[in-house]
């Protein structure tokens, strides 16, 4: 409620924006059981599909133990055009960790981002902010490997 | 490698471990996923993740640990080719695909799509 209309009077009390976000806060939280169901088979869902889509690539010819790269870029291109249109977050919101822990978290952090942060320039905003949340991910992902690999190089 | 059954169940049980620490830990996703990253370069590093694949398909390939799997593994295989700089060299061998699909399609899409809110 901007400051002129509380003046004038025409302002309501209550900021409707904050209001909606308090009750959202207290509803209960839901069950564990069901989140953890919720979570299996979203997660199972997303893995079967990505089953069918590595099987699609085998039969086109794909070497089998390189089916695995094309089948994870096209689950990242279907999880950054559903972020695109802003579908991804209404399905996660449900799915809780079967779609954060797949490829498909990683690919809606970077393009949320990359989409959020469009407003302060391609530059500075979608190429600097890109990896602000996924970039972790990489970064311990390439520690552990740098460590793992020096053990294996040395032993 | 893999079928639709392991596939689903594995892929199922590795979200519901991540569930379970979403749910119970105080950690936020991002310390969750990391530590899912990191414990598939372990996983990878002492060579389980690949059976786990080779059993379970996209549901292990998909999910995140399995990025850690393959930086351990470009790691280690380009290390014993070509001695201890291959750590180097080879750290994105396998990931390369899954990263440079990533920067593109997040690139691409902040280009067509308008920031929401």
């Amino acid at each position: 409620m901007s400051a002129e209309k509380f003046k004038e009077g025409k302002g309501v009390l209550i900021d409707q924006n904050w209001f909606q976000s308090w009750h959202k806060l207290k509803q209960p939280r839901p069950p564990l059981v069901k989140n953890i169901l919720v979570a299996f088979f979203a997660g199972g869902i997303v893995c079967l599909l990505g089953q069918f889509i590595l099987n699609i690539y085998i039969s086109l010819g794909v070497p089998v133990e390189q089916a695995g790269n094309p089948t994870v870029a096209t689950v990242i291109f279907l999880a950054a055009l559903l972020t695109g249109f802003g579908v991804f977050d209404n399905i996660a919101r449900l799915a809780g960790a079967g779609l954060a822990v797949p490829v498909t978290g990683f690919a809606n952090s970077v393009t949320s981002m990359a989409i959020e942060f469009r407003r302060e320039g391609l530059v500075l905003g979608t190429g600097s902010k890109m990896f602000a949340l996924a970039g972790s991910i990489i970064v311990f992902g390439v520690v552990t490997a740098f460590v793992v690999g020096l053990i294996s190089a040395l032993i | 490698m893999g079928s639709y059954f392991t596939a689903f169940l594995i892929g199922g049980l590795i979200c519901v471990i991540g569930q379970l620490l979403f749910d119970l830990t105080p950690f936020t996703p991002g310390h969750i996923l990391s530590g899912f990253t990191v414990a598939g370069g372990i996983l990878g590093g002492i060579g389980v993740y690949d059976s786990l694949i080779q059993f379970a398909g996209a549901g292990a390939l998909l999910p995140i640990s399995s990025f850690g799997n393959a930086l351990a593994k470009g790691a280690m295989s380009e290390a014993a080719r070509s001695g201890i700089l291959g750590v180097l060299t080879g750290m994105f061998e396998l990931t390369s695909t899954g990263i440079t699909a990533t920067i593109l399609f997040g690139f691409f899409m902040a280009v067509v799509f308008k920031p929401r809110g």
